[in-house]
C-alpha cells in the first residue's frame, strides 16, 4: 500500500505544494490524480464534480496535466514538432499551432522559440516546453513533480517567476518538491505527506522549514555538533593534468576534460560544482577507470593508478556512490545480499578465493540492513522494490563496508528523503574523520557547500573556478556554474557574516547551514552559529593554487 | 521470507505449464480445423510415449538437447544470442570424429581426448563471434549465424574421399572413419535399448553449470554482465573480455552436443549426423528459463514430443502437428515469462510497500502506547 486516507485540497489559482520524504507515497499520488494509476478506494473531484480517471487522456480531458521528472522530449525534433506530438488534432501541425505555440509562449512568459531543435536547449528551456506542451493540451491545472532538481538558482527563480504568472492567469500548480526552501517562497498552501498519509497542512507565510522538515520526518531533526576540520596534509587522490577527448560518428575529436589538476587529502572532502553534463560523469568514469584517459596521471595513496582495471582500483580502496544508482550502482532484479556483492565480489565477506560465500555475504547484508536503516522486509527481495532512498542507503552501506580510502560521491542524496539524507551526511563525515578523502559531486549547491573542505566548479570539462565553502554562497556558485564567473570566487563582505543565520532557513535540504561550517557536524537545522574558525582550514588545502 | 519464496517458486512453475496447456489447445483447435480428432491424437503421443523402449529414446535425445540448452543458457544468462551453437556443434563432432577414428589409443585417454578436441573447436568457432563483437562490434547473431554457414559449407569440403571422408563397405555413404571399440562410452545396459552413458556427463555439465554461475566469482560476474551491463562495468567487470570468455564457453558446451552421438551411438560423422540442434537449444533454454533443471524438463518434454510425433502419422496424423505444438510452447513460453516477471516484480514492490507501512504503523502505535 503507498497511500492511504489521503486527504488534500487544492484552490483554483494557487501554487499548491506537496511535499514528503522519498517513498513517501507523492509520486503515487500524482500517478492517482493524473489517472496513471487507480485509487482502490476513495473520490476525486474537480470543480466540485467527481471524476474517474482511467487513463492520462481522462486526466488531461479535464484539465489536469503533469510535468514529469525526467524530461519526455524527443532531442531531434523541434520544439514545435514536440508538442504538437499526439495532439495533431487540436490546432493541426502547421502555422495554426506555431501561432498557438507564440500564444501560450506569450501569455505566461515561457518564451519558447517553436522551431529550435530540443536537442539545442538547456535544461531549463526543456522545462518550459514541457510546460508548455501541457498548457498547449489545455491544462489547467498542472502537476510538476520535482521541477527543480535539474536546475541552477538562477534557473529556479525563472521557473518561480514562470509559476507566478500562471497563477495570476488563474491557473493551478501543484508542485512536488523536498526542497523546502523553494517549497516556501512560491507556495500558497503546503500538504505535507509521510508514510502514504497526509499529515498536515502549512501555511507558508508563518512556517520554517525547519518545523516542514520535522513535519516530514515526524520527529525532531537531530541537532548539530561542531567539529574540527579533518583535513589533514597527506595526499590521497592526486589527478594531473587529467585530459580526456571522444570521438564522434563523424570523426571529429571533443575534448571532454581537459587540464583537470587537483588533489584531495586525506579527511578532505572536495566538492565539485556544475551544471549537469559538463564533464562529471566522465571525471568519475575516469577516476573509476571506465574511461581511457587521453593523457594525466592519476594516483591513489601515492600510486600511479593511471593504467590499473576498474577493479582493481575498487580493491585498493576506492568506494563509488554513483551518479545513476540503477545504471551503475545495483541490479535491480538481484536479491538486497546479490546487490551487496556487486562491485566487491572479489573481497571479503563476499568471496573465499574464486568461490562466493553466500552466507556470508547474507549475513552481512543483515548488518548493513540494520545500521544504515535500510528498511526492507528482508534481504531477499529485489533492489527493485525498495525506495530510492533505501537503495542509496544500501549503496552507501556498502561502499562504506570496505574500508575505503577514496569515496566518489556523485549526487549521493539525491531523491533521498530527509532522514536518510542526514545520515548519509554523517557516515561520508563519519568516514572522513578516520580520514577518507571525498570527491563529492553534486547538483545540490547547498550539500556541496555544507559538506565540502574545498570547492571547485567545473564548466566545459575545465575546473574554472574555485571557491571557498565557508564563505560562498550558492547564487556565487550558480553564476560560476554558467560560466559567467572564474577563478577564486569571493563573497561580498556582508556574506561572511551569514554564519549567524538563523537556523530556521537552513535547515534540512543540504547538509544546509550552508555558509557556516565549511564540513562540521551534521547540521539539518543548525541552530547555533558555528565555530568560524574551522572554514579556514578547508581553503588552504587546494583551493586553487595548482592551476 | 519463507512465504515470499513459495510464491515465487509458484510463479516460476506457473508460467511454463501455462504455455504448455495453451500449446496443446491451440494445437487442438489446429486439429479440429482440419477436420482430425484432437484429443486421439494426444492420447496416442501419450501411450507411445511412456512405452519402456521411448522412455530410452527419450532419455538418450533428451541428452543432447540438455547440453544443447546449456550451451545457449551460457549465453543468454550473459545477454548474447549464440545462434551459432548448431554450427559450433557440427563443426566440433566433426573434427572430433576424424580425430577419434585416425587414433588408436586406450578409452581412457581417447575418449577424453575426443571431447577436449570437440570441446576446443566449439571454443574456437564461438570465439571468433566474440572476437568480432568486442573488437568490430559485430553483432553475435549476425556473425554466428554466418559462421553456422561457413561450418557447413567446410564440413561439406573435407567430408569427402580423399579429404576426411571415407565409403562405407556398401559404397553408399561417406563418413568420418569409424571410432575404433576404445573409444565407444559406456552404456547403461537397460532394456530393451541401452541407455547412453553421456547422460552422466550431461549432468555433471549441468551441476557445473550451477555451481560456476551461482557460486563462483566468474559466475557472479557473469550474471552481473547479464542483468546490467554498465552495472557490470562500473563494478569493476571487464565486460569485452567476459564476453569473449562467456563465448568460449558457450562454444565449449557446445562442443559436447554431438559427443553423446557419436561416441555411444553413430561412432562416426557422416551425412545423417543430426542437425540443427543448435536451434532445438534456443527453444530448450527459453523453456527452461536459463534454469539447469529446468533445462532439464525442457528437454525431456522435447524428446518426448519427438517421440510422440513419430508414431502420429502411422495413426494418419500430420506429424508436423507437434511442430506446431512445440513453436506454439516457445512463443506462449516468452510471452508467459515476460508477464510472469513484471507481475512479479510489481508484486514484490507492493508487498514491500505493505510490510514496511505495517511496520511503521506498528510501530507508531507502540509509540503512542508507551
Amino acid at each position: 500500500m503507498a497511500n492511504h486516507d489521503i486527504d488534500i485540497t487544492v484552490r483554483r489559482g494557487t501554487v499548491h505544494a506537496l511535499i514528503g520524504e522519498n517513498g513517501a507515497g507523492k509520486s503515487t499520488l500524482m500517478k492517482i490524480l493524473y489517472g496513471m494509476q487507480k485509487p482502490d478506494e476513495g473520490t476525486i473531484e474537480v470543480d466540485g464534480e467527481q471524476v474517474t480517471f482511467s487513463n492520462p487522456g481522462d486526466a488531461i480531458a479535464r484539465g489536469i496535466g503533469m510535468v514529469h521528472q525526467h524530461f519526455m522530449l524527443a532531442d531531434y525534433l523541434t520544439v514545435l514538432e514536440n508538442v504538437v506530438l499526439g495532439s495533431e488534432k487540436l490546432y493541426g501541425i502547421g502555422d495554426r499551432a506555431r501561432a498557438k505555440i507564440k500564444e501560450i509562449s506569450d501569455a505566461y512568459g515561457l518564451n519558447v522559440r517553436p522551431d529550435v531543435h530540443v536537442e539545442d536547449l538547456g535544461v531549463a528551456d526543456r522545462q518550459r516546453v514541457e510546460i508548455l506542451k501541457v498548457l498547449y493540451r489545455g491544462a489547467r491545472t498542472l502537476i510538476l513533480d520535482e521541477p527543480t532538481a535539474v536546475l541552477v538558482p538562477q534557473e529556479v527563480e525563472a521557473l518561480f517567476d514562470n509559476l507566478r504568472e500562471l497563477k495570476a492567469e488563474g491557473l493551478t500548480v501543484i508542485f512536488i518538491s523536498h526542497k523546502l526552501g523553494e517549497v516556501l517562497s512560491v507556495a500558497d498552501d503546503i500538504t505535507v505527506i509521510r508514510r502514504g498519509t497526509t499529515v498536515g497542512t502549512a501555511d507558508p507565510a508563518n512556517t520554517t522549514t525547519k518545523q516542514l522538515a520535522e513535519l516530514m520526518v515526524g520527529s525532531e531533526l537531530p541537532s548539530p555538533e561542531t567539529r574540527e576540520s579533518t583535513v589533514t596534509e597527506v595526499p590521497m587522490l592526486q589527478v594531473e593534468n587529467l585530459r580526456l577527448t571522444a570521438t564522434d560518428p563523424d570523426g571529429v575529436v571533443r575534448s571532454l576534460l581537459d587540464g583537470i589538476d587537483f588533489t584531495i587529502h586525506k579527511g578532505e572532502v572536495l566538492g565539485i560544482a556544475g551544471v549537469e553534463g559538463n564533464g562529471q560523469s566522465e571525471l568519475v568514469e575516469a577516476i573509476m577507470g571506465m574511461r581511457t584517459l587521453e593523457s594525466g596521471v592519476l594516483s591513489l595513496d601515492s600510486v600511479d593508478i593511471s593504467h590499473r582495471p576498474t577493479r582493481k582500483r575498487r580493491e585498493d580502496g576506492m568506494a563509488v556512490i554513483p551518479e545513476d544508482r540503477h545504471r551503475h550502482g545495483l541490479l535491480l532484479e538481484a536479491p538486497l545480499w546479490e546487490n551487496r556483492i556487486l562491485g566487491h565480489v572479489t573481497e571479503k565477506p563476499n568471496s573465499k578465493g574464486v568461490f562466493l560465500d553466500p552466507r556470508a555475504a547474507r549475513a552481512d547484508t543483515e548488518r548493513i540492513v540494520r545500521e544504515y536503516d535500510v528498511r526492507t522486509p528482508g534481504i531477499e527481495v529485489t533492489a527493485a522494490s525498495l525506495s530510492g532512498g533505501n537503495q542509496q542507503k544500501l549503496i552507501v552501506g556498502r561502499e562504506m563496508s570496505h574500508a575505503p580510502k577514496l569515496l566518489i560521491a556523485a549526487h549521493p542524496t539525491r531523491g533521498v528523503d530527509v532522514g536518510a539524507q542526514a545520515q548519509i551526511w554523517d557516515q561520508i563525515r563519519a568516514a572522513r574523520r578516520e580520514g577518507l578523502a571525498v570527491l563529492l559531486i553534486s547538483a545540490d549547491l547547498d550539500e556541496l557547500i555544507g559538506l565540502s573542505d574545498t570547492l571547485r566548479v567545473m564548466y566545459r570539462g575545465r575546473l574554472v573556478a574555485d571557491a571557498d565553502p565557508a564563505t560562498i554562497t550558492p547564487e556565487e556558485l550558480g553564476s560560476a556554474m554558467t560560466g559567467a564567473a572564474t577563478g577564486h570566487l569571493e563573497a561580498p563582505v556582508e556574506e561572511a557574516s551569514a554564519d549567524d543565520t538563523p537556523a530556521d532557513d537552513t535547515s534540512a535540504e543540504g547538509p544546509a547551514g550552508t555558509q557556516a561550517d565549511s564540513g562540521t557536524g551534521p547540521r539539518a537545522g543548525a541552530d547555533t552559529p558555528n565555530d568560524p574558525s574551522t572554514p579556514d582550514t578547508g581553503s588552504d588545502t587546494d583551493g586553487g593554487e595548482d592551476r | 521470507m519463507k512465504k515470499f519464496d513459495k510464491e515465487r517458486v509458484l510463479l516460476a512453475i506457473a508460467a511454463p505449464l501455462l504455455a504448455i496447456i495453451v500449446a496443446f489447445l491451440v494445437t487442438a483447435v489446429v486439429l479440429a480445423a482440419t477436420g482430425k480428432e484432437p484429443f486421439n491424437a494426444f492420447r496416442i503421443m501419450f501411450d507411445y510415449g511412456s512405452k519402456s523402449d521411448s522412455q530410452v529414446y527419450i532419455l538418450n535425445k533428451a541428452t543432447t538437447y540438455y547440453l544443447a540448452g546449456l550451451a545457449v543458457a551460457i549465453g543468454f544468462r550473459m545477454n548474447l544470442f549464440n545462434i551459432g551453437v548448431d554450427g559450433q556443434y557440427r563443426l566440433a563432432a566433426f573434427f572430433a570424429a576424424a580425430l577419434g577414428g585416425a587414433l588408436t589409443l586406450p578409452g581412457a585417454i581417447q575418449i577424453p581426448l575426443i571431447i577436449l578436441c570437440a570441446m576446443i573447436v566449439g571454443a574456437m568457432w564461438a570465439g571468433i563471434a566474440g572476437v568480432l563483437k568486442v573488437t568490430r562490434g559485430v553483432s553475435e547473431v549476425v556473425s554466428t549465424i554466418m559462421l553456422n554457414a561457413i561450418a557447413t559449407a567446410i564440413i561439406g569440403y573435407l567430408l569427402q574421399v580423399g579429404r576426411l571422408g571415407e565409403l562405407d563397405e556398401a559404397g553408399t555413404k561417406i563418413a568420418t572413419k569409424p571410432l575404433p571399440e576404445s573409444a565407444h562410452f559406456f552404456e547403461f545396459p537397460t532394456q530393451p535399448a541401452p541407455v547412453w552413458g553421456f547422460i552422466v556427463v550431461a549432468i555433471i555439465a549441468g551441476i557445473v553449470f550451477w555451481f560456476t554461475l551461482a557460486r563462483t566469482r566468474f559466475g557472479f560476474d557473469l550474471r552481473t554482465v547479464g542483468q546490467s551491463g554498465s552495472a557490470a562495468e562500473a563494478s569493476g567487470v571487464n565486460v569485452k573480455k567476459m564476453i569473449v570468455t562467456s563465448m568460449l564457453i558457450s562454444g565449449a558446451m557446445a562442443g559436447l552436443i554431438g559427443m553423446p552421438t557419436l561416441l555411444n551411438d553413430s561412432y562416426e560423422y557422416g551425412g545423417d549426423f543430426p542437425v540443427g540442434i543448435g536451434f532445438t537449444g534456443i527453444a530448450i533454454a527459453l523453456l527452461g528459463r536459463n534454469n539447469p533443471v529446468g533445462i532439464a524438463l525442457g528437454a525431456l518434454l522435447w524428446a518426448f514430443l519427438e517421440r510422440g510425433s513419430g508414431q502420429l502419422e502411422f495413426q494418419g496424423y500430420d506429424k508436423e502437428i507437434v511442430g506446431v505444438i512445440q513453436g506454439v510452447i516457445v512463443l506462449c513460453v516468452v510471452i508467459a515469462y515476460e508477464v510472469v516477471r513484471r507481475y512479479g516484480l510489481k508484486r514484490q514492490q507492493r508487498q514491500v510497500g505493505a510490510k514496511l507501512a505495517a511496520q511503521a504503523r506498528n510501530s507508531e502505535n507502540q509509540e503512542v502506547s508507551a
